[in-house]
């Protein structure tokens, strides 16, 4: 595995390999020093395109807790500015030395981009690209699901996929790479997957994807859940007639307190809430739903590091970056 | 004349058929029969050995980028027209979107003097429909029309004349002297940061969908109004099953509609952009495999007239970036006998006549060329291509005329390549290399009537 780009092409081995190694490296945040010295010498580069402090400091704090060399590059473009090219860019870092660049980016495919081209010979980390996908977000929901299930099951976690869990991902599936990320990782780890949403905020070709579609928020939850994965939705979204109003919005798909209320008459005493932040409070999810027990979401941003360290370690880990027997070359 | 060579081609197969001889003087077919070598007239012609060749009427294609004026950097008239001639056309419709936009009749007369000074290829300038390409106020299509270029095709190209009450003017008013309005269908409010096929492969690629139903509902809002109007409609590089499907219905009600598709929207799909290399980003889309199929049929059928490279080179930074950063447009002039070859006579859908009917017949009627796409017979115009269709070649594009190294079909083995061109009986291409070009009589006195017919 050289790079991090998708959960699409992320073998079942190269998945659990992750989230298993994420399990070694959650331990090392419980210590007093929190640091291993792995990556020590080499360097990473955090370039944002487009901004988001949440992702970036969780890449940092993985890549410090490993002893990497940090370098933190904002390149923050619009799309109309011309600046400077990914390319420049790209080779720019190359000169520098990076051994691993971790991208997020406003357009789709830019990660692929990278990686495809010989503008830049290290390893890419997708830290989320337009509406494509962020497969570290997908890994560390993934992370959170397996603990919460195996402890249901009292199995270890470490070894285990999600096979018979059943997840409901609900919001703007149509502008989401938390979603895509998750549907296909959600699949490579046996769960079964129903998205729920407003049909505006559904991609034409859903129905090919290894998923259930439903445009029914209480009827999901009534077939019975084990986690419910809120996605921010956008207020703005409104304007484009992608639904009338921010209040039907709520009352349709949004997890409320009635539907709070729901999961425990409808004895899902297990079911978790989870969003990947940041949330906005009353549309997508309410207050109270936000800071239940069943919410995950501290849990997730936590696992977040987890998982980075995880695959930093993987992909630059070593005398190589050759791929391991086990894993499957990313694409 | 600029020069009084004789050439005789030995041994072609006119059109795909019997082996016959042409012998080419003064930019006329002097002859054709089964063997002129020992005719008197032959006495003296420089012998084309055309042996296992196919010939056909040079290519004339009806959607062209030359860039000049304003983006040198992309292409120049001389450059693009070099492709043109390599790629076995005699004649190139240069669409209308330079800087400034071909508007005026001072636009398209200079891109017309290009054209002939260059001598490649006759280069036709593509009317503006809209002054700017603005969609807002008609351009002075007449002065164009009236200009030594003689417009006959009006586009907007890369843009969509959207406002059903314009394009109704424009359909209208181009009667006036039988010109024709070829529309780029695409409703730009369902297209607003579009950058690729809306299907299966947009929804996990997470790109923004280019609807079918976008260019399909212009499309038959346009043959609607050809029809209240009785004017003459073209619709530019058609990509969807369902455009050929209402086509088809406009054609059957009798509806004069024209349309035209691209060799890459015969060849490739949506598939391609999961690599996100923006090589393969074009407008309209690449789409499904399904309108591939589709496409095919109704160009063998003739729902579809012709073949339009939409020949449209970048320079490299415009394609060395993010998919949403890159220009669309791929370049084509080069490849497209070989593509069309590929994906329409090897398939055993057409013949070498029906290619020579949609790319050089049809594409100079209705660009109205009346010395280009005529029959390979005693008295016509030498506009005549020689193709080796056993060749096979793998495409370069660093290799390549045009300055656009933008290529779809980089690294794919093609068949078929052109060995000579020849244009008003000059040969531009001998050999498979570009020769010289056509040099026309200095003091023409009216535009057009150089060359011998």
């Amino acid at each position: 595995m050289k790079h991090l780009l998708s959960t699409e092409d992320l073998s079942l081995a190269n998945a659990v390999r992750i989230l298993d190694t994420a399990e070694e490296m959650s331990s090392v945040g419980e210590r007093e020093v929190k640091k291993l010295p792995a990556l020590r010498g080499r360097t990473v580069v955090n370039l944002f395109f487009e901004d988001s402090t949440r992702t970036r400091i969780s890449f940092e704090a993985a890549a410090k807790r490993l002893s990497a060399d940090v370098i933190n590059f904002a390149a923050k473009g619009s799309s109309v500015s011309k600046g400077e090219s990914l390319k420049d860019t790209a080779q720019t870092l190359s000169a520098m030395g990076a051994d691993a660049v971790v991208i997020r980016h406003w357009a789709s495919g830019a990660p692929h981009r990278l990686a495809a081209t010989d503008w830049i010979d290290a390893a890419v980390i997708n830290a989320g690209d337009g509406t494509h996908e962020h497969p570290t977000q997908a890994l560390l929901d993934a992370f959170t699901m397996r603990r919460h299930w195996t402890k249901l099951s009292g199995l270890p976690s470490t070894g285990a996929d999600l096979r018979g869990m059943r997840v409901a991902i609900a919001g703007d599936v149509l502008h989401s790479r938390v979603a895509r990320s998750n549907v296909w990782l959600l699949r490579t780890l046996g769960a079964d997957v129903t998205l729920v949403a407003p049909p505006t905020l559904l991609p034409i070709g859903v129905e090919r994807w290894p998923c259930s579609i439903s445009y029914d928020m209480d009827e999901t939850l009534e077939k019975g859940v084990d986690a419910v994965m809120m996605l921010r939705v956008q207020g703005e979204r409104m304007n484009a007639s992608f639904f009338p109003s921010t209040r039907e919005y709520s009352r349709r798909w949004g997890f409320d307190d009635n539907r709070l209320r729901a999961l425990d008459s409808l004895g899902l005493k297990d079911t978790i809430i989870m969003h990947p932040g940041p949330m906005n409070r009353g549309l997508e999810i309410s207050a109270a739903a936000a800071d239940s027990p069943r919410s995950t979401v501290l849990a997730q941003v936590k696992n977040g590091v987890s998982i980075r360290m995880a695959a930093l370690y993987l992909l630059l880990s070593g005398d190589t970056r050759e791929p391991a027997a086990t894993l499957k070359e990313s694409s | 004349m600029a020069e009084e060579t004789t050439y005789l081609i030995r041994g072609a197969a006119i059109l795909g058929g019997d082996a016959e001889d042409l012998l080419i003087r003064d930019g006329v077919i002097a002859a054709r029969g089964a063997d002129l070598s020992q005719t008197d007239t032959a006495a003296g012609a420089t012998e084309i050995d055309a042996d296992g060749l196919v010939a056909l009427p040079g290519m004339v294609d009806v959607h062209t980028h030359l860039r000049e004026p304003g983006r040198e950097d992309a292409e120049t008239v001389e450059t693009g027209t070099r492709a043109a001639a390599l790629g076995g056309f005699t004649a190139v419709h240069a669409m209308a979107n330079s800087t400034p936009v071909a508007d005026t009749a001072g636009v398209v007369e200079q891109v017309y003097s290009l054209g002939r000074a260059a001598g490649w290829v006759d280069v036709r300038p593509v009317g503006a429909v809209t002054v700017g390409l603005a969609g807002e106020q008609l351009a002075e299509l007449g002065a164009m029309h009236d200009s030594r270029a003689q417009v006959r095709m009006f586009s907007d190209d890369g843009i969509c004349v959207h406002d059903p009450v314009l394009m109704r003017r424009a359909l209208e008013y181009v009667k006036a002297f039988d010109g024709v309005v070829a529309q780029h269908a695409q409703e730009p409010r369902l297209t607003a940061g579009a950058q690729m096929n809306e299907g299966e492969v947009s929804a996990v690629l997470g790109l923004t969908g280019w609807p079918a139903v976008a260019e399909e509902s212009i499309i038959a809002r346009d043959v609607l109004l050809a029809q209240h109007v009785g004017s003459r409609l073209h619709v530019c590089h058609v990509s969807t099953a369902g455009s050929v499907e209402i086509i088809r219905w406009a054609k059957s009600r009798g509806i004069n509609v024209t349309a035209e598709v691209t060799p890459h929207h015969l060849l490739l799909t949506d598939d391609l952009v999961r690599s996100y290399d923006p090589v393969y980003k074009v407008n309209p889309p690449l789409r499904t495999n399904d309108d591939v199929q589709a496409l095919r049929a109704a160009l063998a059928d003739g729902t579809i007239d012709v073949v339009g490279t939409d020949h449209a080179p970048h320079p490299s930074e415009h394609k060395e970036c993010e998919w949403a950063q890159a220009a669309m447009g791929m370049t084509g002039l080069e490849t497209a006998l070989s593509v069309v070859q590929h994906a329409m006579i090897e398939t055993g859908l057409m013949t070498w006549a029906d290619f020579a009917r949609v790319t050089s017949t049809s594409p100079a009627g209705i660009g109205r060329l009346t010395d280009q796409g005529r029959p390979l017979e005693k008295g016509e115009p030498a506009n005549i291509v020689l193709v080796d269709p056993g060749a096979r070649w793998t495409v370069d594009p660093s290799a390549m005329a045009t300055m656009g190294r933008n290529s779809p079909f980089r690294g794919m083995e093609l068949p078929g390549k052109v060995v000579a061109t020849f244009f008003k009986g000059h040969p531009t291409v001998l050999d498979g290399k570009l020769n010289t070009p056509y040099r026309y009589p200095s003091e023409a006195p009216v535009a057009g009537a150089a060359g011998a017919y």
